[in-house]
């Protein structure tokens, strides 16, 4: 029992520390908090898988220019969270949401609100890499040409300029014109991230987007998260709490299907309110 | 103990080895017979004369031996039939690929395969009976047996084998990548054109041209629908003869071994076989080129 307590103890030091070590900007934000202007605000989010109800009663408010990370166990919803935002859901059989999601005062839920048009506001990025069997190329301007941009001249802009916010240009820019196949998995998930820019997206919405790869890939894109979050708001949906800590500036905890509890994630990570917050923070279960 | 097992495994691997040889020895077999003959045959008749002459009468005389009109009514089956089973058939499997929930999938796959099993001489009775009166219908000098008929039997035949080669290569895009493109906006005609069609553009290709490889070489429906005459002329309405359709006739008939008209039965199979043989290689050879994998 006390060797519990203790082992316990251990892990809230470890990552407490490893908060301090990896958040220099700390002091600077909380000054800016008040600042803060709400870009998504989802309200009675109830979501069913035929007879699953996978979402229930979730309300949460994602802050512009800031990463929200959602954490929780395999099953809890997030991912399924996610897709309600950009109503990827739709593309599955049989699925019931109810509530609203109201992006930039807007209900994106609402029947009339065209879903091309939402989609081209809020990226995706997902899981496994799917850069498209196309060039390195046409890959980043399939939504811009999708979206009617015919002229030449501004696609190279394009391309140029979302491959070097994605920190992928110098490693591609002689090769732009082979498939996109022949990457690494990291580059190819950096692609995926580049091809959601070049439509010029206000928010991103990114699914677990470094299970699938390295701890060195995986650094890269946590670094470009840092920098994207200057221009675009992120949901980020991650398995590993310590990403979240490293990257988000809010963080919501996810289990069965509700929120039991979100915030800053400096606040979450260190003082939670709810015991079973605590307990998956500290690692009583995964 | 050890021994033993050995023993049988060596029994087991020759004995199978020797099952797929007979499939290698059959093949060789075939091909030795068909040229041996051949060869007899282009001892006689200039090979020149076979392939440039626009008279076939290989058993009236004057005997004549130019094959153009059988290999022009060949092309013209292969040709129309494409255009009925290269659409249709791309089109079914965009849509079980693309479109269809899994409940009209689970009623449309087995029909596509039903009809993939039907034998070719009910399409050739389908053809005679029903399609070519309604052609009469619309168009009054059609005759009895025309090529359009059979044309559209073989199409419907061949469906079956371009929409499940072409589907087989559309689901083998994971979905993810559709999710990708969905993710950008993108409805599900723009996700089937722009990101499914071109990735599997080879797979379809060879698809096709199996597809015409098989219209080719059918012997059944031609030889009930679309008549006995090796006439050269280029109107689907009218009777023509096939290389199939002419050594189906033939064959039926009473010819002796060692004659010219036995002869020129291996002549023709040799180049119905040649011709397959090429239109398969270019499918392989279209697959195995840009092959796209995940």
């Amino acid at each position: 029992m006390i060797e519990q307590e203790e082992n316990k103890q251990q892990k809230n030091d470890r990552i407490k520390s490893r908060l301090i070590l990896n958040k220099p900007k700390n002091n600077e934000e909380s000054i800016n908090t008040s600042k803060e202007n709400i870009k998504i605000e989802c309200k009675d989010i109830d979501f069913h898988y035929g007879t699953n109800h996978a979402l229930k009663n979730v309300n949460l408010q994602i802050m512009e220019n800031r990463i929200t990370a959602l954490i929780g166990p395999s099953g809890c919803g997030k991912s399924t969270f996610i897709r309600t935002i950009n109503r990827m859901y739709e593309h599955v059989v049989d699925t019931k949401i109810e509530g609203t999601i109201h992006l930039d005062k807007e209900n994106v839920l609402a029947p009339d609100y065209d879903v091309t048009e939402l989609r081209k506001k809020v990226g995706m990025v997902f899981q496994k890499p799917n850069p498209f069997p196309k060039s390195i190329y046409e890959n980043v301007i399939y939504g811009p040409r999708k979206h009617g941009l015919k002229n030449k001249g501004q696609l190279d802009l394009i391309v140029e300029r979302s491959l070097k916010k994605a920190a992928l240009w110098d490693e591609v820019k002689d090769r732009l014109h082979t498939s996109a196949l022949g990457l690494s998995g990291g580059q190819q998930q950096r692609l995926c991230i580049a091809r959601c820019l070049a439509v010029d997206p206000e928010v991103l919405l990114m699914d677990e987007p470094t299970s699938a790869l390295d701890p060195i890939a995986t650094l890269k894109i946590e670094d470009l998260f840092q920098a994207l979050r200057e221009e675009y708001t992120i949901v980020i949906v991650t398995h590993s709490m310590q990403q979240a800590a490293r990257i988000s500036d809010n963080t919501a905890f996810f289990l069965n299907g509700e929120i039991i509890e979100s915030g800053l994630t400096d606040d979450l990570f260190t003082k939670p309110k709810d015991s079973r917050t605590e307990d998956y923070i500290t690692g009583r279960f995964s | 103990m050890n021994k033993k097992i050995k023993q049988k495994e060596f029994i087991i691997e020759k004995t199978l080895l020797l099952f797929a040889g007979i499939t290698i020895i059959t093949t060789i077999a075939i091909i030795l017979t068909l040229f041996g003959e051949s060869f007899l045959f282009f001892r006689e008749i200039p090979i020149w004369d076979f392939l440039t002459g626009t008279t076939w009468a290989p058993t009236l005389k004057p005997r004549s031996f130019g094959v153009l009109p059988l290999l022009v009514g060949t092309l013209m089956v292969a040709l129309f039939s494409s255009i009925i089973s290269l659409p249709l058939g791309l089109g079914s499997a965009i849509y079980l690929s693309e479109y269809s929930n899994k409940k009209a999938r689970k009623v449309i796959k087995p029909i596509l395969e039903l009809l993939a099993g039907i034998p070719s001489i009910v399409y050739g009775f389908f053809a005679l009976t029903f399609i070519t009166p309604i052609i009469k219908q619309i168009l009054p000098q059609t005759e009895i047996f025309n090529v359009a008929s059979a044309s559209i039997a073989i199409g419907i035949m061949t469906l079956p084998m371009v929409a499940s080669l072409c589907e087989d290569a559309m689901m083998a895009i994971p979905d993810s990548v559709r999710n990708g493109a969905y993710a950008l906006g993108s409805t599900k005609m723009e996700v089937a054109l722009k990101i499914i069609l071109p990735s599997t553009a080879t797979s379809i290709a060879s698809a096709f041209v199996l597809a015409i490889s098989r219209a080719i070489g059918e012997t059944m429906i031609v030889a009930i629908a679309a008549g006995q005459s090796p006439m050269l002329n280029f109107n689907p309405l009218a009777s023509i003869q096939t290389m199939t359709g002419f050594m189906v006739n033939l064959s039926l008939g009473d010819i002796q071994q060692g004659t010219i008209e036995y002869k020129t039965l291996f002549a023709v199979g040799a180049m119905l076989f040649m011709i397959t043989l090429i239109m398969n290689l270019i499918a392989k050879g279209i697959l195995h080129r840009n092959k796209v994998r995940y």
